[in-house]
């Protein structure tokens, strides 16, 4: 394989990108895998704002209605969210640490093909006309009484995704533990390495939890089960419990890594260190530790009793304290520092109020008798917009202009961002602050409509033009991505010019083996360090130039994704159809066979040659 | 890394195991996929605790009159056993016996199908009572944890037949150790798992 650049054909490109294990592509396969989904699932919210904007509409029919919130919430959680951090902690962690590539280039790339065809899966239901209905949650009494596949769609497609989201988790785990760059310490990993960290730890533990629940899902519905049918001796709690055991820590999956990214943004862009980095590793891995100890905060009304109630009020509201840290922390770092208000810094800035919000909110629901008050209101709907959306998707939104140089080797116009931002911002604040009144004000979540004269139709109004404001932001942005790939003007190394760790010291995007040699860490922001005393390069190489060792290129991921996603319709039809069962086994078989031919054949990567390093470096133009 | 390369006793290293990148990154890597294995079983067994007994009205099954502790009994001494063998096996991958462990560990699939036969066999006998999959909470939550247990028992024995024959001819270097070594590690995994279940099913079950 040769790194100069050569014009290939399509076909090649596009084989290239099939069968990639390299980090960096698969972080913009993610990306735009999970911005696809993204987008279906803002046209969804779009509906139901649609829907709901005035009393009495019948804009979509009811059975509709529950179609749609279900895969929204899917679609946005485990599609969307997850899959887009996921390509940001792919192209960025292992520059942020000095790796050449993830610890297991092979399971990389299929936790990518996994999630995408799981994806998939759920959203053929779509054009198949059942599509899953019981909400996101899903919970048991009503969704093993959903008639036709609906059901069956969402536990086999998650099912699908939540294991390629597994593998991700211990992939991302073990690069952090084994493949830092000498110097390296954990006390001087950046933060959005930490939190990647942390909530890969939290992946490992929430995820499998799901798996069973699925399973037991998949069994009630599909096998004959009876774990939830009380008639047979079954108990719907157990879904609960393991649905929320698995979907609390998921909160903090998604919101852990946000935090690193502020934290990042709050660095580069105040030209400061950031405020108690001891303080904030600590507050991020207490969070995941507490994560799993709130499970029960969603089911303060199922009657577990006034003790375990208790128990979990107390807990719930102890998160607020290492949450409040990271508030402080972040402050603090802006005090005092040279503040660049870009387009990243802009969302940073409004993450802060927004989120803070959302956290105070959640605090109030996390008061067991006042929950009872608030439970399945729009009170709630507003609650973990204001977390997931102030939040998260500030922080995705946030680092898609901040590390958009990183990936693609070019630049978003910060005017259009800084539109996108007003418009998204100002819409946000717009649909979900009047649901907290709504919720007050008595509308229940998941109503598909609602008669005239309760005083809910203003709010609703307003609601809806929110969304509307979000959805030009959106469309800002998409129309922002296309101008800046047709022009096509390539960026340097630091196109922010603050960079502070590793991945700012490299070219954008970087060559395939990424470090020439591995850089020597000399502390916290090492780069920053190094710029400040006067090396150009921000780097310091730990090692000679010597023969780098890489993976090679696969087509297995993709295959055994796909016997798996074969293997899901066979399993739907396998009672009704007579071509059920056998396609059930082929795809099955299909998958253990691919996976056998990787364990057989010896793959062993290959070598880049020393000299072809030195022509690369010559060619970049005398750079070290 | 080189395939090729030719050891002897005294050149191999003292942990083929974790000598080189790749193999430090199964290593931890594995040990981090057996925690989330012990979630996911962790799952199984309080689901089975909660529903255990549990029926339909005039449910006639309960777990002192449905298990036989003399067959489990035996299933018990062949995994403990193989998990013994296999760590004879390790004992000769770290003295670069090749011959030797792949002898043992074929004495530890041996062992492991026998176990799997009597499982089979129990599964077998439960259903001719009555005792069918579909016949209650308790039966349900019973077949799938002791049912997916077995199903990892099956994916080592596969795993292990094909690491045997894969490597027959070409003998032990730093690529398959970290492969034979990650095998063994499962292998311990399934066994403690067993023990759990032996306790809190069977045990528990009988006498409790």
């Amino acid at each position: 394989m040769s790194s100069v650049a050569q014009k290939k054909g399509f076909g090649a490109t596009l084989w290239d990108w099939l069968t990639t294990v390299d980090h960096k592509k698969i972080g913009i396969l993610y990306f735009l895998g999970g911005g696809f989904f993204f987008v279906v699932g803002g046209i969804e919210a779009m509906m139901i704002r649609w829907q709901l904007y005035k009393p009495n509409n019948d804009f979509v029919s009811a059975g509709l209605f529950n179609d749609l919130i279900t895969m929204h919430g899917t679609t946005m959680i485990f599609l969307a969210a997850m899959p887009i951090l996921f390509g940001f902690m792919n192209a960025i962690v292992p520059l942020q640490i000095g790796a050449r590539d993830v610890a297991f280039p092979f399971i990389n790339s299929l936790g990518f093909w996994m999630f995408f065809f799981g994806g998939l899966f759920l959203n053929i239901s779509w054009l198949y006309g059942e599509v899953p209905n019981a909400g996101w949650t899903s919970y048991a009494s009503l969704s093993i009484a959903s008639e036709g596949h609906g059901i069956d769609f969402y536990a086999i497609g998650l099912q699908i995704a939540g294991g390629g989201t597994l593998m991700a988790g211990i992939n991302f785990l073990v690069t952090i533990i084994n493949m830092r760059a000498p110097g390296m310490t954990y006390m001087r990993m950046p933060l959005f390495t930490w939190t990647t960290f942390v909530a890969s730890a939290m992946i490992l533990f929430a995820f499998p939890p799901l798996t069973i629940g699925l399973f037991f899902l998949t069994f009630d519905r599909m096998f004959g089960g009876n774990f939830f049918d009380h008639t047979m001796g079954g108990n719907t709690i157990i879904w609960e419990h393991i649905f929320w055991i698995f979907g609390h820590p998921e909160v903090y999956i998604l919101i852990l890594p946000a935090f690193g990214i502020f934290s990042e943004i709050f660095s580069i862009f105040s030209r400061k260190r950031l405020f108690g980095y001891p303080s904030m590793v600590f507050a991020t891995v207490l969070i995941g530790f507490l994560g799993f100890m709130v499970w029960a905060h969603h089911m303060f009304t199922v009657g577990l009793g006034p003790t375990a109630n208790a128990i979990f009020a107390v807990a719930t509201m102890a998160i607020a304290v290492p949450t409040g840290v990271k508030i402080f922390n972040w402050l603090l770092t802006m005090w005092g520092g040279s503040i660049k208000v870009t387009t990243p810094m802009l969302y940073a800035l409004g993450f802060i109020p927004s989120f803070v919000m959302g956290g105070v909110t959640g605090v109030m629901q996390g008061a067991a008798p006042l929950d009872y008050q608030l439970h399945d209101s729009y009170f709630i709907v507003a609650h973990f917009h204001y977390v997931i959306v102030g939040g998260v998707v500030l922080a995705i939104l946030a680092a898609t202009h901040l590390y958009w140089p990183k990936m693609f080797g070019t630049m978003l116009n910060e005017t259009l961002g800084k539109i996108t931002f007003t418009f998204f911002f100002i819409g946000f604040h717009m649909t979900f602050l009047i649901q907290h009144w709504l919720g007050f004000w008595g509308m229940p979540r998941r109503v598909w409509t609602y008669m005239d004269g309760q005083g809910w139709n203003l709010a609703n109004l307003i609601s809806t033009c929110g969304a509307l404001l979000m959805a030009i932001g959106v469309i800002v942005l998409v129309y922002n991505v296309i101008i800046t790939s047709i022009k096509n003007v390539k960026v340097g190394n630091d196109p922010w010019g603050d960079g502070r760790t590793l991945e700012w010291a490299i070219e954008s995007p970087p060559i395939y083996y990424n470090f020439p040699a591995t850089p020597l860490v000399r502390g916290l922001d090492t780069v920053w360090i190094e710029k400040m005393e006067g090396n150009e390069t921000g780097l310091t190489p730990a090692e000679p130039i010597k023969d780098i060792h890489m993976p090679n290129g696969s087509i297995i991921p993709i295959l055994m994704s796909f016997g798996l996603f074969i293997a899901g319709f066979g399993a739907m039809f396998r009672t009704e159809e007579a071509w059920g069962l056998p396609v059930l086994i082929f795809g099955l078989l299909w998958t253990f066979v691919s996976m056998a031919a990787r364990s057989l054949q010896d793959d062993t990567g290959y070598y880049i040659k020393k000299d072809e390093i030195l022509r690369d470096l010559k060619r970049k133009g005398g750079q070290k | 890394m080189d395939l090729n390369k030719k050891f002897t006793p005294e050149t191999w290293p003292d942990h083929p195991e974790t000598a080189t990148l790749e193999a430090k990154n199964k290593f931890v890597g594995f040990w981090l996929f057996l925690g989330g294995e012990t979630i996911l079983f962790a799952t199984l067994f309080a689901t089975y605790i909660a529903l255990k007994n549990s029926g339909p009205s005039g449910f006639g099954f309960s777990t002192q009159e449905l298990y036989e502790l003399p067959l489990v009994f035996v299933m018990t001494m062949l995994l403990l056993t193989s998990s013994l063998t296999s760590v004879f096996a390790m004992y000769h991958l770290r003295n670069f016996n090749f011959k030797k462990m792949q002898l043992w560990l074929a004495i530890t699939a041996f062992l492991g199908l026998g176990f799997l036969m009597l499982e089979v066999y129990e599964f077998t006998h439960y259903v001719h009572l009555g005792f069918t999959y579909n016949n209650s909470a308790f039966s349900s939550a019973f077949y799938t944890l002791v049912g997916t247990h077995g199903f990892h028992v099956a994916v080592g024995l596969v795993w292990i037949t094909l690491l045997i024959f894969r490597n027959a001819k070409r003998g032990l270097n730093l690529y398959n150790a970290t492969k034979y070594y990650t095998f063994s590690l499962y292998w311990h995994f399934i066994d403690v798992v067993w023990v759990f279940i032996f306790t809190v099913v069977y045990l528990m079950g009988v006498i409790g």
